[in-house]
């Protein structure tokens, strides 16, 4: 016993060492789950408000790319609106719509932290609770998916970007509908992977992949990237495939956060096929 | 030692707003990050306690982790920082060994120590961190790559702040 007790007075700084490196490696461990969430982040008061202030700062380093994005976006928008349609059936129609009911809402959000240099990238938006935002919610930029809402305070929210390691989305080819995981590989914020498309299909260079729907957090059909390079290794059964990212993740600083309002009856659903499969 | 309750949380405080706000946006080549803020840990005066040098290590780290979103990974780059720091300034000691009262700066110690004990101190905090970070060791040499690369910048920032502040610590 005394023998134990000289030896850990003589190694006490590796034991102390040891100990607290237990902590932080707790901390990590406990952050690392992808939906868990923490007490400390940069959504809480103090951090989220001192990126607040940061970010009023830079926004006027921005304003040409933020309104070049804004303008492309209106043209958009007016391009698909009811008065750029010429009527064909004279001036009064009345059209009582019970055909569509809306499924995704938007919510604009300002991007006021944002990552692309690390392995595993988060955005914070300055919408929380408050503003209706939930854990899972999608987020959109201008030209496409950029991530899922992790974590939600009060006014702000902590966004896990498509540049983050963990992160898969699901996506398909826009031509002939072949569905796969979109994924990033941690070198260049510009381009993702796309994991699990057989070597059969057919595709060309600069074919556009869209978000399939499946996960019921992005709508079907909404852009996420352009084909950059594309080759089967040898023997293998599937496409080793590199796409080019629609969004700028250094330049983003407006998106929208989308609410699924089928999204519970569709997770009830869901869970209901599991239990009768026990 | 009052002016030293003064100066160093106010230094602190510098440190990870400077880290935080300014340095994180500093990217080159998309994946090189400069970390200037562990600084503070090599400044601390040599004869300060060991497990006092780590309690703040891991404090800093956590700062830093609180702005980032990194839960953990820079407080346990920090602390293993605060483990080597003894033995590298055991190490890097003078034959006759260090004076009383003397912070490990260029201005105390000289350029040829302080480029030394900085450079392996970085070194092995930008190593722990970038492998803590991707958590495996199948990419080993395009996570060493940025090591190394990111150690080269932080050296170059660090040198660079201690050659702004060496002039009025040979004054005191």
């Amino acid at each position: 016993m005394r023998n134990l007790i000289a030896f850990i007075r003589k190694y006490s700084f590796f034991f102390l060492f040891l100990g607290v490196e237990t902590i932080a490696f707790y901390l990590i461990i406990k952050n690392n789950h992808f939906q868990g969430s923490s007490f400390l982040n940069s959504t809480n008061q103090l951090t989220g408000g001192i990126y607040t202030r940061y970010a009023e700062l830079g926004d006027y380093l921005h304003l040409k790319e933020v309104n070049d994005a804004l303008s492309d976006e209106n043209k958009r928008l007016r391009e698909n609106q009811i008065r750029s349609f010429e009527r064909l059936f004279g001036e009064n129609i009345l059209v009582k719509d019970t055909i569509f009911k809306r499924k995704y809402l938007y919510t604009k959000a300002k991007v006021i932290n944002n990552s692309t240099h690390r392995q595993n990238n988060y955005l914070t938006l300055n919408i929380g609770s408050r503003n209706g935002i939930e854990n899972g919610m999608g987020v959109v930029g201008p030209n496409g998916v950029v991530g899922v809402v992790k974590n939600v305070s009060d006014h702000y929210a902590s966004v896990v970007s498509v540049l983050h390691r963990e992160a898969k989305i699901s996506v398909k080819l826009k031509n002939s509908s072949y569905f796969g995981s979109m994924q990033w590989d941690g070198e260049d914020y510009r381009t993702v992977m796309l994991k699990d498309i057989p070597n059969h299909v057919q595709m060309n260079e600069g074919d556009t992949v869209v978000t399939s729907g499946f996960s019921s957090i992005f709508p079907e059909g909404l852009n996420a990237a352009v084909i950059k390079t594309f080759h089967v290794p040898e023997g293998e059964n599937f496409y080793e495939i590199k796409m080019q990212l629609l969004n700028d993740f250094k330049q983003i600083s407006y998106v929208y956060v989308l609410k699924n309002n089928f999204s519970s009856e569709i997770k009830e659903l869901e869970s209901g096929r599991e239990e009768s499969n026990d | 030692m009052i002016k030293n309750i003064i100066t160093y949380p106010f230094q602190f405080v510098l440190f990870v707003l400077l880290q935080v706000l300014i340095l994180n946006n500093i990217q080159l080549g998309g994946t090189i990050n400069p970390f200037l803020y562990i600084l503070f840990i090599l400044w601390l005066p040599i004869e300060t306690n060991k497990a006092l040098v780590m309690g703040i290590a891991f404090v800093l780290g956590l700062s830093i982790d609180v702005f980032t979103d990194t839960m953990g990974m820079h407080a346990s780059a920090c602390v293993f920082l605060a483990f080597a720091r003894p033995f590298m300034l055991n190490i890097l000691a003078p034959r006759d060994g260090y004076e009383l009262n003397v912070s490990p700066t260029a201005g105390a110690l000289g350029w040829f120590w302080f480029i030394r004990y900085a450079a392996i101190g970085i070194f092995l905090h930008h190593f722990f961190l970038f492998f803590v970070e991707v958590f495996r060791f199948t990419e080993f040499f395009d996570t060493m790559g940025r090591v190394l690369a990111s150690s080269v910048f932080s050296l170059l920032l660090i040198s660079l702040a201690q050659f702004f502040t060496s002039n009025t610590e040979e004054k005191r």
